[in-house]
C-alpha cells in the first residue's frame, strides 16, 4: 500500500561552491517501496546530490523533505536518525573495527545506555551491549557475513566489504537507503548476486531506494524509475525503457553504451 | 559464561592490583623502597595517568591533541591554589583540578571540531601555550617563579587515581560509546552518516581526556613540591605524546606499557637530560619509519594472553578468527 | 606618533624574521602536505653556522650569511632524505610525529654536543649608521634586516615563477602525481623545495643573530612556532601569503608588546592561530579545499 505523500520530496534543490552550480534546479520524488535509479555521466554531480540528501552539504536553495519533514541544514546524524542511510562511492568501512563491530556502530544511535551507565557498568550497560550484540550478529546473518563477524573489515575481500557497507547502512534502520555505485569494481557475477541482494533487502526491510550506478544492466534491471544528472541539473526522468531511448540523455553519454 | 569469567578476570585483577598496593604500602613504610625509588613510582603512577587519558583523545578517538600539558598545568595550579590558598582538602583538590581541566577541555574540543589533522595539532599546541603563558602572567599564582606546594601525595591517592583512570576510560572503550569514538577515528564521514553525534564524542573525547590529565596535575603538584609554568610547555606535552606514540596508537595497554618503560629510563637517565631526549627523538623517527602502529598497534595485552576481550568493543571472543 | 612608527619599525624588523622563515614552511607544506617542525631547528643552525662563520672563521657578515645559507640548504635536503622521504605515504600524524622528532633530536643533539649555553653575536659586525625618518630613528640594523629580506624574497620569486626548477615545485604542489606523469622527477624537486626554504631559515637565523645579538640551542622553538602561524595566517602553501602574513604578525606582535602587554606578546601568536583555525582556516590569501566525500 504506498503512502499518498511521497517519501522524498527534494525541490529546486541545488548547492553552489563559490562560482559553481555542482546542483541545481533538481526536482525529485520518490514514493515509499519505489527503487529508483540516478544516473549520469562522471562529475553530474550525482554524488554531490547524494551529500545534500544525507547533510554533509546544506543546500543553497531548494529544499529536501522526507516524510514532510524538511531536512535543510541539520546535522548528518540527525538526518541518520530521520531514516536516510548511505554507502559510499569509495568504500568507507570502519578499517580497524571488525565486521561485527562495523554493524554494531550504526545500532548506536538506538542504544539506551548512557556514558554513565558505561563507566560505572550498571546493569543497563551490560543489558544494552547484550541486545546490539544480539541484533547485529542476527543482521550479519541476512548478509551471510556472519562467518566473518570478527575479522578486521579491512582483511575482507572487496565484493565482502561492499556487502558490508550495505548491511551497516541497513542496520540504521533507514526509511530511504541511498546507494553510491554498489557495483562499482564487481564481475557480472558478483553484478547479479547484488542485483538479488537489492531486491531482497527493499522487500524484507520494506525499503525506498535512490541508487547512483553506471552499470547499466543492473540500472536497468532493477529500477522502476531513473532520474538523469548531467552537469548538476535533472535532463531526464522516466522508466528505463523512456530513458533508454532519450536523446538528451544519449548525448549527454556521448556514445556509451545506454542499453 | 560471558559475564562471569568477564567478572572473573576483572575481580582477579583488582585483586592483584589491591595486594601489590599493599605490599607497596609496606615496602615504603619500611623505608625499603627508598625515595628515589618512591618518587619513581610515583612518577610512573603519573605518566600511566597522563598516556591514558591522552590515549582516549588520540588513540581512540584520532583527535590528535598535543597540547595536553595544558591540562596538566590546569590541574596541577587549579589544585595547588585548593590546598595552598583555599586551604581545602587534598581529596576536593584533585576533583577540582580534574572538573577544571574537563573544563578547559571543554573550553579547547569545541572550537577546534572542525579542524584535521595536522590543523588541529597546531591548534591544540597553541592552546597548551596559552595556557602556559597566562599561568605565568598571574601573580596570584606566583607568575615565573611558580608556587611552593605542599607534598599531599601519597601512595594510596596515587595507585586509586591510576586505577579508576585506567578503570574509567578502558569501561568507556569496551562499549558502544567507545565504538563510536573509534568510529570517527576511522573514518568520521562515515561515522557522521551511521548517526553518531561525532560532535558530542569528539568533545567527551576531550573532556575525560582532559579530566584525567588534571587529576595527574593534582597528584603532580602535590608531589614535586614546586610548580612553575616552564614545567608545562610543550616539551611536557611532547613527552606525554611520546609515551603513547611509542606504546601504541590506540593501545592502551601500550600507553601503560610504554608509560611504564620510558619513566623508568627517563630516570636513570635523569642526571643526563639531553642524553635521554636525544635518545627519545631517534627512538621516535625510527620507530615511525619502521614500525609506526607502536609497540602494540590497535591491540590489547589481553589478545596476546586470550584472557578475554578486546578492547574494542566487548564482543566476547578469544582472539581467534572465527572464518566459516 | 613617534613610538608608534617605531614599534612599526620593530615590527616590520621581526617581521622579515618571521617571514623568511615562515616561506620554508609554506613552501613544504604546499609541497608535500607535512609541517615540518624541524624547521625552526634549522633556523637556529642557521644561526650558530653564522656565529661560528664570523667569529672562528673571521669573515664578514654577507659571506657568513651565504655559507649559513648554504649549509642550512645541504641539511634541509639531508633530513628530508632521511627522515621525510621514507614516511611521504605513510599518514599525515606518522609524519608529523617523525618531525616532531627531528625537531627534538636536533635541539638536544646541539645541546649534547656543545651545551645548553647562549652566544652572542658581535656587534658591529656590519658598520651602519642609522637613519632618521620624520623624526624616528631607524637603526641601520633594521635596515639591513628590511633590505636583506626582500632581496631574499625577490630572488625566491624569481626562483618560483621564471625557472623550470619553480615551475616544476609549482607543478608538484599542484598535482604530484600529474607532475611524475609530465616527466618531472618529483624526488629532487621536493628536496629542491625543502633546500630553498632551509637556505631561507638559515638566513633569518644569521640575521636574527645580528639583530638581537643572543643566540642558543632552544631558540628556534618559539620563532619556529609563531612563524608556522605566519604562513597559516597569510594561507598556508601560498608563497605571498608567508610574506604578508610575517609582517602582520611581526607587526601585530610589536604593538601589542608595546601597548605593554610584553608578557603575551608570545600568546599573541598563538591567539592569532586559534582566530585564524576557527574563523578563516585557509588564512587571509588562500581558498578553501574541501574534503572530497
Amino acid at each position: 500500500m504506498m503512502a499518498k505523500t511521497p517519501l522524498l520530496k527534494v525541490e529546486n534543490a541545488g548547492i553552489r561552491f563559490g562560482g559553481l552550480k555542482a546542483v541545481s534546479d533538481v526536482n525529485v520524488e520518490l514514493k515509499q517501496g519505489e527503487l529508483v535509479g540516478l544516473i549520469g555521466p562522471n562529475g553530474a554531480g550525482k554524488t554531490t546530490f547524494f551529500n545534500l540528501l544525507t547533510g554533509v552539504y546544506v543546500p543553497t536553495e531548494g529544499s529536501i523533505s522526507l516524510a514532510g519533514e524538511k531536512l535543510n541544514g541539520q546535522a548528518p546524524y540527525k538526518i541518520t536518525k530521520k531514516g536516510i542511510s548511505r554507502t559510499f562511492q569509495n568504500i568507507r568501512l570502519f578499517s580497524d573495527l571488525s565486521v561485527l563491530d562495523n554493524v554494531k556502530v550504526a545500532y548506536h544511535s538506538l542504544a539506551k545506555h548512557s556514558i554513565l551507565s558505561s563507566i560505572l557498568r550498571l546493569p543497563s550497560h551490560f543489558s544494552g551491549e547484550k541486545e546490539m550484540e544480539e541484533k547485529a550478529i542476527e543482521f550479519l546473518k541476512i548478509f551471510k557475513l556472519d562467518g566473518v563477524m570478527h575479522e578486521m573489515a579491512k582483511n575482507l575481500p572487496y565484493g565482502q566489504q561492499r556487502r558490508l557497507e550495505i548491511a551497516r547502512a541497513l542496520a540504521a534502520n533507514p526509511k530511504l537507503l541511498l546507494l553510491d555505485e554498489p557495483a562499482a569494481g564487481m564481475n557480472p557475477q558478483e553484478t547479479e548476486e547484488l542485483m538479488n541482494l537489492i531486491s531482497l533487502i527493499r522487500k524484507r526491510f520494506d525499503l525506498t531506494i535512490l541508487l547512483i550506478e553506471h552499470d547499466m544492466l543492473l540500472v536497468m534491471g532493477v529500477c522502476e524509475r531513473i532520474y538523469v544528472l548531467d552537469h548538476g541539473q535533472l535532463i531526464a526522468e522516466g522508466t528505463p525503457e523512456q530513458i533508454r531511448n532519450n536523446p538528451k540523455v544519449i548525448e549527454a553519454y556521448l556514445g556509451e553504451e545506454v542499453s | 559464561m560471558n559475564i562471569f569469567t568477564k567478572a572473573k578476570g576483572f575481580w582477579g585483577t583488582i585483586s592483584l592490583v589491591v595486594i601489590f598496593s599493599v605490599v607497596t604500602q609496606f615496602l615504603i613504610n619500611g623505608g625499603t623502597l627508598n625515595s628515589f625509588y618512591v618518587n619513581a613510582l610515583f612518577s610512573i603512577g603519573i605518566n600511566i595517568i597522563l598516556a591514558a587519558s591522552l590515549h582516549l583523545i588520540i588513540g581512540i578517538t584520532g583527535q590528535f591533541s598535543i597540547g595536553h600539558a595544558g591540562f596538566l598545568a590546569v590541574g596541577a595550579y587549579i589544585s595547588a591554589i585548593v590546598t595552598m590558598k583555599l586551604g581545602l582538602p587534598f581529596p576536593v583538590a584533585i576533583v577540582a583540578a580534574g572538573v577544571a581541566a574537563a573544563l578547559a577541555g571543554l573550553v579547547i574540543g569545541i572550537p577546534t571540531l572542525r579542524l584535521r589533522g595536522d590543523y588541529l595539532a597546531i591548534a591544540t599546541l597553541g592552546f597548551g601555550e596559552i595556557v602556559r603563558i597566562v599561568f605565568l602572567n598571574i601573580d596570584y599564582v606566583g607568575g615565573a617563579s611558580g608556587m611552593t606546594v605542599t607534598h599531599l601525595t601519597t601512595w594510596p591517592w596515587l595507585i586509586a587515581c591510576v586505577v579508576i583512570t585506567i578503570l574509567v576510560i578502558v569501561n568507556f572503550t569496551n562499549s558502544t560509546h567507545g565504538r563510536a569514538c573509534i568510529s570517527i577515528r576511522e573514518n568520521e564521514i562515515a561515522a557522521d552518516a551511521m548517526g553518531i553525534n561525532t560532535t558530542l564524542y569528539k568533545v567527551m573525547a576531550f573532556v575525560i581526556g582532559a579530566f584525567f590529565a588534571g587529576v595527574a596535575g593534582a597528584l603532580h603538584a602535590h608531589n614535586f613540591y614546586i610548580i612553575q609554568p616552564t614545567n608545562f610547555g610543550f616539551l611536557k606535552s611532547f613527552d606525554i605524546l611520546i609515551l603513547v606514540v611509542i606504546g601504541g596508537l590506540g593501545s592502551m595497554s601500550g600507553s601503560v606499557i610504554a608509560a611504564i618503560s620510558l619513566t623508568i629510563i627517563s630516570t636513570f637517565l635523569s642526571n643526563y637530560p639531553e642524553v635521554r631526549m636525544v635518545i627519545y627523538s631517534l627512538v621516535l623517527i625510527v620507530m615511525m619509519l619502521f614500525r609506526p602502529q607502536g609497540l602494540m598497534g590497535t591491540k590489547e595485552i589481553t589478545s596476546f594472553l586470550k584472557m578475554g576481550k578486546s578492547a574494542k568493543g566487548g564482543v566476547q571472543h578469544d582472539g581467534k578468527n572465527t572464518v566459516a | 606618533m613617534e613610538q608608534f612608527i617605531q614599534q612599526l619599525v620593530n615590527g616590520v624588523s621581526l617581521g622579515s624574521i618571521y617571514a623568511l622563515i615562515a616561506l620554508g614552511y609554506t613552501m613544504v607544506y604546499g609541497i608535500v602536505k607535512l609541517i615540518n617542525f624541524a624547521h625552526g631547528d634549522v633556523f637556529m643552525v642557521g644561526a650558530f653556522i653564522g656565529f661560528y662563520s664570523i667569529t672562528i672563521l673571521d669573515l664578514g657578515f654577507f659571506p657568513a650569511l651565504l655559507i649559513s645559507m648554504a649549509a642550512c640548504a645541504i641539511f634541509g635536503v639531508l633530513i628530508e632524505r632521511i627522515a621525510y622521504k621514507p614516511l611521504r605515504n605513510a599518514t599525515r600524524i606518522a609524519a608529523l610525529i617523525t618531525a616532531i622528532g627531528v625537531s627534538l633530536f636536533i635541539e638536544y643533539g646541539t645541546i649534547y654536543i656543545r651545551g645548553a649555553q647562549p652566544e652572542a653575536y658581535p656587534t658591529g659586525i656590519v658598520p651602519l649608521k642609522s637613519l632618521e625618518i620624520f623624526g624616528v630613528k631607524i637603526s641601520g640594523q633594521s635596515i639591513l634586516i628590511l633590505a636583506v629580506s626582500i632581496f631574499l624574497m625577490i630572488v625566491l620569486q624569481f626562483i618560483v615563477h621564471k625557472t623550470k626548477i619553480g615551475k616544476a615545485m609549482r607543478a608538484v604542489s599542484h598535482d604530484m602525481d600529474a607532475a611524475k606523469l609530465m616527466g618531472i622527477n618529483v624526488n629532487n624537486t621536493i628536496s629542491a623545495t625543502f633546500a630553498i626554504g632551509s637556505a631561507l631559515a638559515g638566513a633569518a637565523g644569521v640575521v636574527f643573530g645580528m639583530y638581537y645579538t643572543k643566540i642558543e640551542p632552544l631558540m628556534g622553538i618559539i620563532p619556529g612556532l609563531k612563524a608556522f602561524v605566519a604562513a597559516v595566517l597569510g594561507g598556508i602553501g601560498i608563497i605571498p601569503g608567508a610574506m604578508a602574513g610575517g609582517l602582520l604578525l611581526g607587526v601585530i606582535e610589536a604593538l601589542v608588546s608595546a601597548a605593554g602587554g610584553s608578557l603575551w606578546r608570545d600568546a599573541v601568536a598563538f591567539i592569532v592561530l586559534i582566530l585564524i583555525l576557527i574563523f578563516r582556516p585557509a588564512g587571509l590569501l588562500g581558498k578553501n579545499v574541501r574534503e572530497k566525500v
